[in-house]
């Protein structure tokens, strides 16, 4: 009997693909990569703020189109689908709002400003823990034909409130400052373009890895889940057939 | 569907009418937030005069997590759901009754809210039209988004606390666009607040849409 594990050859692979990946990009955000000339090094934030940012709303995407799916389909996958990339999702998003405001502070001067892409991140954050904890209270409910469709609501709804609350945030911010301090700067050229994009790539990687295991351990705890139940109602014909015999014999 | 509506937003204005909870219990409770908005903001610094737009909505939110709250906890004694459920109302109608009964109610508690503003804040009010168009179009997407999330949560043993951390950050855009709305009637530009007024009607009109098409399902299993 092989060992239980979460692992396979292919995220073995992938696994090894990311830490390396990582290892490159250590050297490329922290030493081959030249310092900003008005932020100095502060700049090399932005190689792991910007990809955790689009990896952060990419996973709202996976979890509303996962919601949906569910929802259509009503197969577990989609649901450990949903809540896997939520957990990872939210991971992202609390990386990227620690050093947005780690950069902000040499930066802006400040370790938090009501920046539109702050305060809507922020909420992005909480809208992701609201979900997770719904979607608790669906998993206790039992097995997979017993669940609920509460949490693939909230799920499916997911993607539509944080751009909702993105765009109304933006246009609120929009009315105060005018030209708001452009973080990225759109003549980002060279190594530093380069930087960023291995940045996006790796992280990419680095997602996908933790997805495909979070989602294994999902379904696995979705057979812990059913095989319980199994293992319970044989346990108890057991005890009934042993209080049979005994009683055959009295 | 409308006629069901009716049904079921009469009873639960009756049911209101009858308990007294929303005159008695939440009315109090927003002219008390105003009151620890004065202590907490100091009164002298015309702080709350500048800020009352934000504050009556503030206040509104609060009192909307209330009054969702009750809206299905009036359900949950004697078996009101089982009821419902059987009752074979046709369930768009029941998410619009139940919305439009909180609408009302909320209606009325802004009202109150109002009238504390421009009594303790010293708030003048301008731009009556504007402020009108904001307040049905912000109170249509609170009881609306209100309904269908009161629902998710209702029949859970963790809906109390629960509610308020699905619910508030998903009505943060109407919020935003509320206050602006009031803001521009009050002292800016009345032109500048109508294109939040849209937004709000926007987000309103979705949520009533997703609500009488979930509500169904949702009830079926609250």
């Amino acid at each position: 009997m092989t060992t239980p594990s979460t692992s396979s050859s292919a995220t073995r692979a992938l696994g090894g693909l990311t830490l390396a990946g990582l290892a490159l990009l250590l050297g490329y955000a922290l030493v081959w990569s030249p310092p900003d000339i008005a932020q100095k090094d502060s700049v090399r934030l932005m190689y792991v703020h910007v990809p955790t940012a689009i990896l952060a709303f990419t996973a709202c995407a996976i979890t509303t189109l996962a919601s949906a799916m569910w929802l259509r389909r009503r197969s577990e996958g989609w649901w450990v689908l949903g809540g896997a990339a939520a957990e990872v999702g939210i991971v992202f998003t609390a990386i990227c709002l620690l050093t947005g405001s780690i950069w902000g502070r040499p930066t802006w001067g400040t370790y938090w400003d009501w920046d539109p892409r702050i305060t809507s991140t922020t909420l992005l954050f909480i809208l992701l823990v609201g979900y997770l904890a719904l979607r608790r209270i669906d998993n206790e409910a039992g097995d997979a034909a017993q669940r609920g469709i509460r949490g693939a609501i909230v799920g499916l709804l997911l993607l539509p409130n944080v751009m909702i609350v993105h765009y109304s945030v933006d246009w609120w911010r929009s009315l105060h400052q005018t030209a708001t301090i452009t973080r990225l700067d759109p003549t980002i050229e060279g190594t530093m373009l380069f930087t960023l994009m291995l940045g996006i790539a790796v992280f990419g990687l680095l997602f996908t890895w933790l997805l495909v295991h979070r989602f294994r351990v999902g379904w696995l705890e979705e057979r812990v889940g059913a095989t319980g139940l199994d293992q319970a109602l044989l346990e108890r014909r057991a005890e009934a057939d042993v209080v049979m015999t005994a009683g055959g014999r009295a | 569907m409308f006629r069901d509506a009716g049904l079921i937003a009469g009873k639960d204005l009756r049911v209101e009418l009858r308990s007294q909870v929303t005159t008695q219990q939440v009315a109090p409770f927003a002219i008390l937030v105003l009151i620890l908005f004065g202590v907490a903001l100091d009164p002298d610094r015309g702080i709350l005069t500048r800020a009352s737009s934000g504050l009556f909505w503030v206040a509104v939110l609060f009192c909307s997590l209330l009054a969702i709250q009750r809206a299905f906890t009036i359900e949950a004694a004697d078996g009101g759901r089982d009821a419902l459920r059987l009752s074979g109302l046709d369930p768009a109608g029941i998410f619009l009754g139940k919305a439009a009964a909180i609408f009302v109610q909320l209606a009325a508690l802004e009202v109150v809210l109002a009238v504390g503003v421009v009594v303790m804040y010293g708030t003048e009010v301008t731009g009556v039209p504007l402020l009108l168009a904001t307040c049905l179009a912000a109170t249509a997407g609170l009881a609306s988004a209100g309904t269908l999330y009161g629902v998710l949560a209702a029949g859970l043993r963790v809906r109390e606390t629960l509610l308020p951390i699905l619910l508030l950050p998903v009505l943060a855009p109407v919020l935003i666009g509320a206050t602006k709305g009031f803001e521009a009637a009050l002292g800016g530009v009345a032109a500048d607040g109508w294109p939040w007024c849209g937004l709000l009607v926007t987000f309103a009109l979705l949520y009533t849409t997703f609500g009488t098409l979930a509500f169904g399902p949702l009830l079926e299993e609250s």
